[in-house]
């Protein structure tokens, strides 16, 4: 089954890797060290490269968020989640071409553990809480996997599209525990000293509570990033992409197909769970209409124009997701739209770009523009061998 | 006694939209191998073209024309500009595309149609007929609603059985390469059959608003998820399958509603599926052997 084929894949990029069956997914998840042919600073090994980039990534987060206001920090803690989630979303789409649309709903999970496990009088210390809602929101995310691993296609989307109507019910069933329509306030965690301390002698500036809770929400999509990045260049991510790729080939290499794709979808609800722990903190509030169809397949247009199986076009795609409307609520306000309408159309654009991506550049952002470098390499280097 | 005979009457009734919209669902897959998620949004968006109407002084029936009508184009235009592209392709780049239109559907009726929800009045009584010292959950309207679905299905029968029309769609749809070369311009009857689904999911739009007395431009997220449910029911390839799932789920959904809560509905319809999904892929009426693609 393979699915995420473009069907514009052209001959040239083809012979660039003769090893790959799909271009597109080929470009996306080509590591910067193959893409770059050796001509590269970044170290060979996988995981010193990755260590690296996660370095510079810090130091760069660490920076922007010292040099922007705290409106900003704000929308950085957006970018996170959404980050967060998005990558989960892109390991099980891109990497073992499984859709959903129900991580909306997992990510839900997450948030109400979070927000239940906050409003006590001594909150544990919120790594625990973290890895709580991890913990269950993978629990819940495999007992969907195991569902999801026998279907393809439209089924998997049609059933999830349900998960992602039906489980925020529970919260409306579960009135007084989950708090039903208005759902539940999130106690904001306090701020340690040290932190304050390090932001003073860093800046100058004053750490309040949401520069606290963006400096969170970064470190988590960081940790996150690195891991899934190293997970997806390793042999697991390998035995994703061939069960993708070749159903038959892949079981006939000893690969157990069920259980792989649950695997990925355990995996991918984890991401989707830690992203609801740190929208549960940067919004301060989780409630049913938060994680409606619309956030699920907000996280999948994410992923698709971004090019799907890729980390940073999930990430670029995030960013998208929380800049692009503001910018046309303006633009909607100054043609005297009332701002609940001028919101919505961010989604009518969101809805366009998914069509035109499928339509134009099925590989995605990050992957054309790879697909167009990896052509003209190919290009250069049949001039040479051939002149 | 008397809530189990109108949960029964309400499950029926309801059922019978659902299948209406599950049959749209099918028509599609049967031609191209596409479930169209973005049917609920261009039902609600023809729903709102008429209410418009409507609210403007028109007749509820020059609205449900022109509903119908305006179904019919924008399926067309749908279908032959970018569906085209994607038929045949990767299948995960045919549901992607369907979900872009949802999305961008829905929400181009916020920004014509304002956010809010709005009043929709039915064409006929929704005072239920009396039986003895009880109301039944039957009223004027709801035979309305009965027979137009009905007669669509009927209508869809013929069309299918007694017509060249629908004969060069059946084979269209068993075999593309064949009925070409037959003499059957194929990419007409796909663009046909998606105009057609897009009339039959306009009319449960209109069926439904008038059930549930109120639109919204998210009012069709839950029937996109009903219909699919009981077009899967049904075998998704099936229109008679589709007909009994929709029903089947309308009584099962009824009684959840009734017995147990309405804020459960959507679990139990997830529950439903995926049972069925695993206990038997192909449909509750399955003959054949599931294909592995």
């Amino acid at each position: 089954m393979s699915d995420l084929q473009t069907p514009a894949s052209s001959p040239a990029a083809g012979a660039a890797t003769s090893e790959a069956p799909s271009t597109a997914t080929a470009a996306s998840n080509a590591s910067s060290a193959q893409a770059a042919g050796g001509r590269t600073f970044l170290p060979r090994n996988t995981l010193l490269r990755h260590l690296l980039v996660l370095v510079l990534c810090a130091v760069g987060a660490v920076i922007l968020l010292e040099s922007t206001d705290l409106g900003f920090n704000a929308q950085i803690g957006y970018v996170a989640f959404y980050a967060i989630a998005a990558g989960g979303l892109t390991l099980l789409t891109g990497l073992n071409g499984q859709i959903s649309l129900g991580h909306g709903a997992l990510m839900a999970v997450g948030a109400y553990t979070t927000a239940l496990l906050l409003d006590v009088e001594e909150p544990l210390p919120l790594i625990v809480i973290f890895l709580a809602a991890v913990a269950l929101t993978s629990v819940v995310g495999a007992i969907v996997g195991v569902a999801a691993a026998r279907l393809h296609g439209p089924y998997l989307a049609g059933a999830t599209l349900a998960l992602a109507v039906g489980l925020p019910g529970l919260a409306l069933y579960f009135r007084s525990f989950l708090g039903g329509e208005q759902g539940l306030t999130v106690s904001s965690p306090d701020r340690p000293d040290w932190f304050v301390e390090g932001i003073r002698t860093l800046s100058g500036n004053s750490a309040s509570g949401v520069k606290w809770i963006a400096y969170i929400a970064v470190a988590c999509l960081l940790i996150t990033y690195f891991l899934l990045a190293n997970l997806m260049r390793s042999r697991v991510g390998r035995t994703w992409r061939a069960v993708r790729d070749q159903e038959v080939a892949a079981e006939l290499a000893g690969i157990n197909l069920g259980t792989w794709r649950v695997l990925a979808f355990l995996v991918s609800a984890a991401a989707a769970g830690l992203a609801g722990a740190v929208l549960a903190l940067v919004v301060r509030l989780t409630a049913p209409t938060a994680f409606t169809i619309v956030l699920s397949l907000s996280l999948l247009t994410a992923i698709v124009i971004g090019g799907l199986g890729s980390l940073l076009g999930a990430l670029i795609g995030s960013a998208l997701l929380v800049f692009l409307p503001r910018v046309l609520r303006d633009a909607g306000e100054s043609l005297d739209m009332d701002a609940a309408q001028a919101a919505e159309i961010s989604y009518v654009v969101y809805g366009v770009i998914l069509v035109l991506v499928m339509l134009f550049a099925p590989a995605g952002l990050v992957g054309s523009i790879r697909l167009a470098w990896m052509k003209q390499r190919a290009r250069r280097a049949g001039a040479r061998t051939g002149g | 006694m008397q809530q189990f005979v109108n949960l029964t009457l309400g499950g029926v009734i309801i059922g019978a939209v659902y299948a209406a919209f599950a049959l749209a669902l099918v028509l599609i897959w049967r031609s191209t191998r596409i479930v169209n998620f973005a049917q609920g949004a261009m039902a609600a968006l023809t729903t709102f073209i008429a209410l418009s109407l409507i609210e403007g002084g028109q007749s509820y029936w020059v609205g449900l024309a022109v509903a119908l009508v305006a179904g019919l184009v924008i399926g067309a235009v749908v279908e032959r500009v970018v569906i085209r592209p994607v038929e045949g392709g990767p299948e995960l780049n045919a549901v992607i595309v369907t979900l872009g239109l949802f999305i961008a559907i829905q929400a181009l009726i916020s920004v014509l149609f304002g956010v809010n929800q709005r009043a929709f009045v039915a064409p006929f009584s929704t005072i239920g007929f009396r039986a003895g010292d009880f109301t039944l959950a039957l009223s004027p309207n709801t035979l309305f609603t009965l027979g137009a679905v009905l007669l669509v299905m009927v209508g869809l029968i013929a069309l299918f059985r007694f017509t060249r029309v629908g004969l060069a769609m059946r084979a269209s749809a068993f075999g593309q390469e064949v009925a070409r070369l037959l003499g059957v311009r194929v990419g007409r009857m796909l663009t046909l059959g998606w105009a057609l689904a897009a009339v039959v999911g306009s009319l449960a739009g209109m069926l439904i608003a008038a059930e549930v007395t109120f639109v919204a431009p998210t009012f069709m997220d839950s029937l996109i998820v009903f219909g699919f449910v009981a077009a899967v029911l049904g075998g998704l390839d099936s229109p008679i399958g589709a007909v009994v799932g929709g029903l089947l789920l309308g009584l099962a959904l009824s009684y959840v509603r009734g017995y147990i809560d309405d804020t459960l509905v959507g679990l139990a319809a997830l529950v439903i599926l995926v049972v069925v999904l695993l206990v038997r892929p192909g449909g509750l009426f399955s003959t054949t052997q599931t294909r592995r693609a």
